[in-house]
């Protein structure tokens, strides 16, 4: 195996267990399984949003993230990889979901790969995903692939639901590998370092 | 080094008796607290620049005149003055008035302020935010060097055989601080011209200003001005003490957890952690003030906000009691205390006209 590359999976489920993280972790385990057919070592960390729901609510306060809040941004804005699983509440991704990628620096996430998955009550909600969580990724200029995956309550039921669940991550995941292991590692992003000389701040270039 | 305190100037209902000061009440409150830091052996007094409610202080070089004839030794400062929509031309001069008329006892904050909608009330887009920190900032420079100007910039008219008066005091400028969170461009505008860098340090996590700081400190250090610890630093701080610590956090709490900026967020035990806001004892604030100086390095200036919030005056006049009594000279002894003797303290008015005096006659120079 080459260089490693690291997965992040952000979760945005309220429940406990919540059938998000289930899809979320259903993505991972393919796509790590596909990385490492590429001769890619795979590495995968889980946020659980509500973990933090807290702290992302005073970072939109205060400005700043909380000491146990920076690292996930860090890792999120780091990732090789981004899995970003929600589930649909009343039309779009939730609150929370949206409120975390408010505070993701801007640009950190522009030229990412990212497979969007998400959950609801009924398959009605399925094209949320193209109409909210597509064009979210889109504006954040990052690289989302073209299969999404969305979750029904069927979908966890009989044989012939869950066959199609199976095929879908297992296609979306192919695609993410292949778009995380064909690029360079990331690098983190740095807010406070100087990228412009004075001379040029002072011709106005 | 030299203490002092900075004030926001806010208006800001006090929420454990729903009281809300006038406007006049405040402002004749900001130079109360003034005179207050003269009396309790404080080294400055720093106001904000606002133009919008809830905030008075729209004019800082009235205000800091009136208190300059009302005190004898106290240094005149602001925190910050807004170097983006002011124009750099009536900075010079306002400025330069101010220090004749305080003996030379003034120095001056540059900063960007803290709202968007400001800029288009002067004229200006916050989309030119920094251009216009950097090109005011080198006019202003240069007005207050050169006799004689010929300019030509971005945002405002030229100026053709242009002299900004009155002359700065015994030839010499105000010295000058560039204000910042996180902008590294700031540091570096600080550390190309020699000028100071203070850290607004408050509502921030220390690491904050420990990145900028050190990037200012090796900037310095580069553009030839001394070595990284010879930079000029200051720092914000925010305190509450009484002498019992418990009675500290119940007293401020109810002003915490509403306050602007940070109220309805987290909570005050977490937000001590978090930032530099230190409520508890008179040695719980010296023990914590002395604790920047393991991230930022000797620094030569700390201000505390000490006045914002809804605190009434008779509170903050007992704070500034406290402050003066028992907290700055123990900081004063300690900080002195292996202090490298290379480590300078910050430029006042007599120290920069004895510098000017020693130094070859280089009149005119870019910097």
């Amino acid at each position: 195996m080459t260089a490693e590359r690291k997965l992040v999976v952000v979760a945005s489920g309220l429940r406990q267990p919540s059938s998000t993280r289930l899809l979320a972790d259903r993505l991972a385990a393919a796509a790590a399984e596909e990385l490492a057919r590429l001769g890619v070592a795979p590495a995968v960390e889980v946020v659980e949003l509500r973990d933090h729901a807290h702290d992302v609510v005073n970072n939109l306060l205060t400005g700043f993230p909380p000491a146990e809040l920076a690292p996930v941004i860090d890792a999120v804005t780091g990732a090789d990889g981004l899995i970003a699983v929600s589930p649909i509440f009343t039309a779009s991704y939730s609150g929370l979901f949206k409120s975390f990628v408010d505070l993701l620096p801007e640009g950190s996430l522009a030229g990412k790969p990212v497979l969007i998955g998400a959950t609801g009550g009924t398959a009605r909600h399925s094209l949320a995903l193209e109409h909210a969580m597509r064009p979210l990724f889109a504006y954040l200029r990052s690289v989302v692939v073209p299969t999404a995956v969305f979750a029904a309550p069927e979908d966890w039921g009989g044989d012939e639901g869950g066959g199609a669940l199976d095929r879908r991550i297992q296609r979306a995941a192919a695609e993410l590998a292949a778009e995380v292991a064909r690029r360079e590692p990331a690098k983190p992003a740095d807010p406070f370092a100087l990228t412009t000389s004075f001379e040029d701040l002072l011709s106005g270039e | 080094m030299q203490f002092g305190i900075f004030t926001v100037g806010d208006v800001t209902p006090d929420p454990t008796t729903g009281t809300t000061p006038s406007e006049h009440d405040r402002i004749m409150a900001m130079v109360r607290i003034a005179l207050k830091a003269e009396e309790v052996g404080l080294d400055v007094f720093a106001t904000g620049e606002h133009h919008n409610p809830p905030f008075v202080p729209s004019s800082p070089t009235i205000m800091l005149g009136y208190i300059a004839a009302r005190t004898d030794r106290l240094l005149l400062s602001t925190a910050t003055t807004l170097i983006t929509t002011n124009d750099p031309v009536k900075i010079a001069e306002d400025y330069a008035m101010l220090q004749h008329l305080a003996g030379g006892r003034v120095d001056l904050m540059l900063g960007r302020g803290n709202t968007g909608p400001v800029y288009p009330w002067f004229g200006q887009d916050i989309r030119n935010g920094i251009p216009l920190a950097i090109e005011n900032y080198a006019l202003l420079h240069k007005l207050w060097r050169e006799d004689v100007v010929d300019w030509k910039g971005r945002f405002r008219t030229p100026l053709q055989s242009f002299t900004s008066t009155p002359r700065p005091l015994d030839g010499v400028p105000p010295f000058v601080w560039h204000g910042s969170i996180r902008s590294p461009e700031i540091a570096e505008q600080a550390a190309y011209y020699g000028d100071g860098f203070f850290a607004n340090h408050i509502f921030w996590p220390k690491e904050h200003t420990q990145r900028m700081v050190g990037l200012y400190r090796e900037r310095f250090a580069h553009y030839g001005h001394g070595s990284a610890d010879q930079a000029i630093v200051g720092l914000g701080g925010q305190v509450f003490m009484r002498r019992n610590s418990q009675d500290a956090v119940r007293e401020f709490r109810p002003y915490f957890d509403v306050a602007p900026v940070y109220g309805h967020g987290p909570s005050l035990e977490d937000f001590m952690r978090e930032t530099p806001l230190t409520v508890g004892s008179p040695q719980q604030v010296i023990d914590r003030t002395l604790s920047f100086r393991e991230y930022v390095g000797d620094y030569q200036r700390q201000l505390f906000l000490m006045d914002h919030a809804g605190l009434p005056l008779k509170t903050v006049l007992e704070q500034l009691d406290l402050l003066g009594e028992e907290v700055v000279p123990v900081l004063r002894k300690e900080f002195a205390a292996n202090r490298p003797a290379h480590v300078p303290d910050a430029p006042t008015h007599a120290s920069l006209v004895a510098a000017a005096a020693s130094a070859p006659a280089e009149t005119g120079a870019a910097r």
